[in-house]
């Protein structure tokens, strides 16, 4: 599982953190936040995207290897939020990367985001499934970040 | 014959099923002094069988070599150990799998990558040595680098190596990658420099490594029961002790800099393990 803060008040960012100490402890279902895109899963992003971070939230996407699922939190990561008339705000993130789980909440709370994140593990095993039958036999080189 | 062949079987198909059971356990246990439920026994079965099924992605087509190169040394490693080899040969293939995954790393360009692989040579610096004094030490005890006559000695050599011992563990809380040692990466931490020496391997590559890790968890486990050879049941209690005691280690201790670890480890370690080689040679 990939965190990544894309330009959110970071009361989603702290709701997410949550699941991770011991009240919520959601390494209970084997999931672990981890730094590095290229060993995770599931993205999980937070906040709004403008001009600017759109280009780190695609990187970050096309960094993983497939299979993977993207959970959108709070209501900035559906559609915009408050924020959806500013001149700089793009809108939801599904506007830049496709998003496959959508946890509302102005900030959305640790359960949600739990019950999102599992949904979530719950929809890998069907991409996966699809992506074993179309699987590339050759390797793929990454795209070096620009 | 019979006997060769069941030692390799289980050397080449046992040891990954315990080491990463050995881990599963750890991470329950980590959670559980830290106030939480921890993952499922089998987490890192289901890890690495998902890391398996992911896309094949490299930054570098060594990386991939790399990968393969790391996880033969260390299951050939492991297969000698239970061939009951000469523990020179059996370090030595293990240090060739260490420097594989460091060279791996190196390939890339990522600052990251290049930073957990220069840390990782400078653990792979202050960790052999020990293990080097460790191995002497049974040597200048038994007379024989065999395994063989290890197990044929006839009381057990922690009482006559019990510095070489504590030694051998700063070498295992190194290898396992645990707190105040887990500079180039974590075992439990995983944000800290996005993984160090781990981060540019990816998908099956990473599994591969982690299988090999499982490996060199065994590896250097079992040269800690070669301390308690005369019988099983006191080799799997001082095995499970030692493990208790580096879990309990890396819960309590934070992360050092990489110029403390080798001070830290050389002068401590090297003077526990000259003092043990003087009192063997004295007695």
């Amino acid at each position: 599982m990939l965190h990544f803060d894309c330009g959110s008040c970071n009361g989603c960012d702290i709701e997410t953190l949550a699941c991770l100490t011991p009240v919520y402890d959601i390494e209970r279902f084997g999931v672990i936040n981890v730094g590095n895109p290229m060993h995770a899963d599931i993205l999980l992003v937070t906040g709004t995207v403008n001009p600017r971070n759109k280009k780190v939230l695609v990187n970050l996407y096309d960094q993983m290897p497939n299979p993977k699922v993207v959970v959108a939190i709070g209501s900035c990561g559906l559609s915009g939020g408050i924020f959806k008339d500013a001149y700089n705000v793009l809108g939801g993130i599904d506007k830049v990367i496709p998003v496959d789980v959508y946890v509302p909440g102005c900030p959305a709370k640790p359960e949600a985001i739990i019950d999102g994140v599992v949904m979530a593990l719950k929809k890998y095993e069907v991409i996966k499934k699809k992506h074993s039958d179309s699987v590339p036999s050759r390797m793929k080189w990454r795209k070096i970040a620009p | 014959m019979r006997e060769t062949l069941l030692a390799i079987f289980i050397g080449l198909f046992a040891t990954p099923l315990l080491g990463g059971l050995i881990n599963g356990l750890d991470r329950i246990i980590t959670a559980r002094l830290q106030g939480r439920i921890g993952p499922p026994v089998w987490q890192p079965f289901y890890d690495v069988i998902k890391l398996l099924s992911k896309e094949k992605m490299v930054v570098n087509v060594w990386q991939a070599f790399c990968a393969y190169a790391y996880l033969s040394a260390a299951a050939i490693s492991v297969v000698l150990f239970f061939l009951k080899s000469d523990l020179l040969l059996i370090l030595f293939i293990q240090a060739v799998g260490a420097v594989f995954v460091v060279i791996g790393a190196l390939s890339s360009t990522s600052p990251f990558s290049q930073v957990g692989a220069h840390r990782e040579l400078l653990q792979i610096l202050s960790y052999e040595p020990l293990l080097i004094l460790v191995v002497a030490g049974i040597y200048l005890e038994i007379g024989s680098f065999k395994i063989d006559d290890i197990y044929a000695w006839g009381q057990p050599l922690i009482f006559k190596l019990p510095f070489l011992f504590i030694a051998l563990g700063y070498a295992l809380t190194i290898k396992l990658r645990k707190s105040p040692f887990d500079l180039s990466t974590s075992h439990h931490g995983h944000q800290e420099i996005v993984k160090g020496v781990l981060t540019d391997y990816s998908g099956p590559f990473l599994a591969l490594i982690e299988i090999g890790h499982w490996y060199d968890i065994i590896l250097i486990l079992g040269l800690c029961s070669l301390f308690w050879a005369t019988g099983w049941i006191g080799m799997i209690i001082l095995v499970a002790i030692t493990y208790f005691i580096e879990i309990l280690i890396d819960n309590v201790t934070a992360r050092m800099t990489w110029r403390w670890m080798i001070g830290y480890v050389w002068a401590m370690g090297l003077t526990l393990s000259i003092v043990n080689l003087i009192w063997i040679n004295l007695a």
